[in-house]
């Protein structure tokens, strides 16, 4: 986790890798949607029928699912639980971790089935975990992340953010 | 642990509000969530017990608009202050930005105050924070009740780090943006100097 440094960043290149990552998956998978979420329940990207689902609580409620999965490995002794499953009586969601920060998710119908999710899911882990190294590798060669866009953030402007 | 897009130009930071059971916690994102305009807020998830005792946590995105080109949204979670729930309050503090303790301002609740307090820095401490060093606001909590202890006495026992300070009365929302804002403020500031 830490070979990141405190925040996640993502810029235009990796994010476009990761975009074309889920496209695949989500055509190759036969899926209804995929999303890519941060252990802390952030979304970074997705693809698929969005428009019928809270992709924010998805995630978010995502995050806890793995995170609560997480204390329960550790209780029994397990490092991690890499694959969570949960079946619908239309609807599946399979869950898997990449690259120990990142969670995947894929949401599918009759349309597809468990073992050709997890072929593809594979698959797609592994783009992701190299997209996932160009990531750190990025910012270790940077050292610090570049100049954040709050650098020169003013009082002034945070109290425009409350005014309504 | 906040998480910087540059591609999309947004910014997510999380915060969460901690204090014992039954302090007003989930009162709190009740409140934001009904004055703020829908287009600038997700759904508010809590998941709960049937007796309406926060199980795991609540859930409120919030969008702040835009500073510096970037959209900023706020993630507020609760946790659950039953003392029993300490594992997941464990989890829930996984990659904060910034921490509101809710304390209750009642004198039976003033152990109570004092254990979760304690059971905070822990928590954070296990997850790689220093409450010294993380963004955090103090709120004093249920100010309208007859018996509530003075400011001064809960201040001297509860405010840790000259942290700002609020009275509130969060079911009528007295002082609940005031603390959300205290506390944003410092997580931004905190970024800016990354």
């Amino acid at each position: 986790m830490t070979m990141f440094g405190p925040n996640l960043v993502v810029y235009e290149e990796e994010f476009e890798r990761i975009n074309a990552v889920l496209a695949r998956l989500w055509m190759d998978a036969n899926a209804k949607i995929v999303f890519l979420v941060d252990k802390n329940g952030q979304q970074i990207a997705a693809k698929g029928d969005l428009e019928k689902v809270d992709a924010t609580s998805l995630a978010s409620l995502t995050a806890g699912n793995v995170a609560a999965t997480d204390g329960l490995a550790r209780l029994i002794g397990e490092k991690e639980f890499t694959i969570l499953f949960h079946e619908g009586e239309r609807d599946n969601i399979h869950i898997s971790i990449v690259g120990q920060r990142l969670i995947l998710v894929v949401i599918f119908d009759e349309r597809s089935s468990l073992g050709l999710v997890r072929l593809r899911v594979r698959k797609a882990a592994a783009e992701l975990e190299e997209v996932l190294t160009q990531m750190a590798s990025k910012a270790a060669e940077e050292g610090q992340a570049p100049a954040s866009p709050f650098a020169e953030i003013t009082d002034e402007d945070i109290d425009a953010l409350f005014t309504e | 642990m906040s998480f910087i897009n540059y591609a999309s130009r947004e910014i997510n930071c999380k915060i969460v509000y901690y204090g014992p059971g039954l302090g007003g916690k989930t009162t709190n994102l009740q409140y934001i969530y009904e004055r703020t305009n829908p287009q600038n807020k997700g759904q508010l998830i809590s998941l709960a017990t049937e007796t309406d005792r926060t199980l795991f946590f609540d859930f409120l995105p919030l969008d702040l608009g835009s500073v510096r080109g970037f959209r900023t949204r706020f993630h507020l979670y609760t946790v659950p202050g039953q003392v029993f729930y300490d594992a997941s309050r464990k989890l829930i503090l996984k990659g904060v930005d910034g921490v509101i303790f809710v304390a209750d301002s009642q004198e039976a609740r003033m152990d109570a105050n004092m254990e979760s307090l304690d059971n905070l820095k822990t928590n954070l401490h296990e997850n790689g924070f220093d409450l010294a060093l993380v963004p955090y606001a103090l709120q004093f909590n249920k100010r309208d009740l007859a018996g509530a202890v003075p400011y001064d006495v809960l201040f001297r026992v509860l405010n840790i780090k000259s942290e700002p300070t609020f009275e509130a009365v969060a079911p009528k929302g007295v002082g609940v943006f005031e603390t959300l804002k205290a506390v944003a403020k410092q997580v931004l500031h905190e970024l800016s100097k990354k």
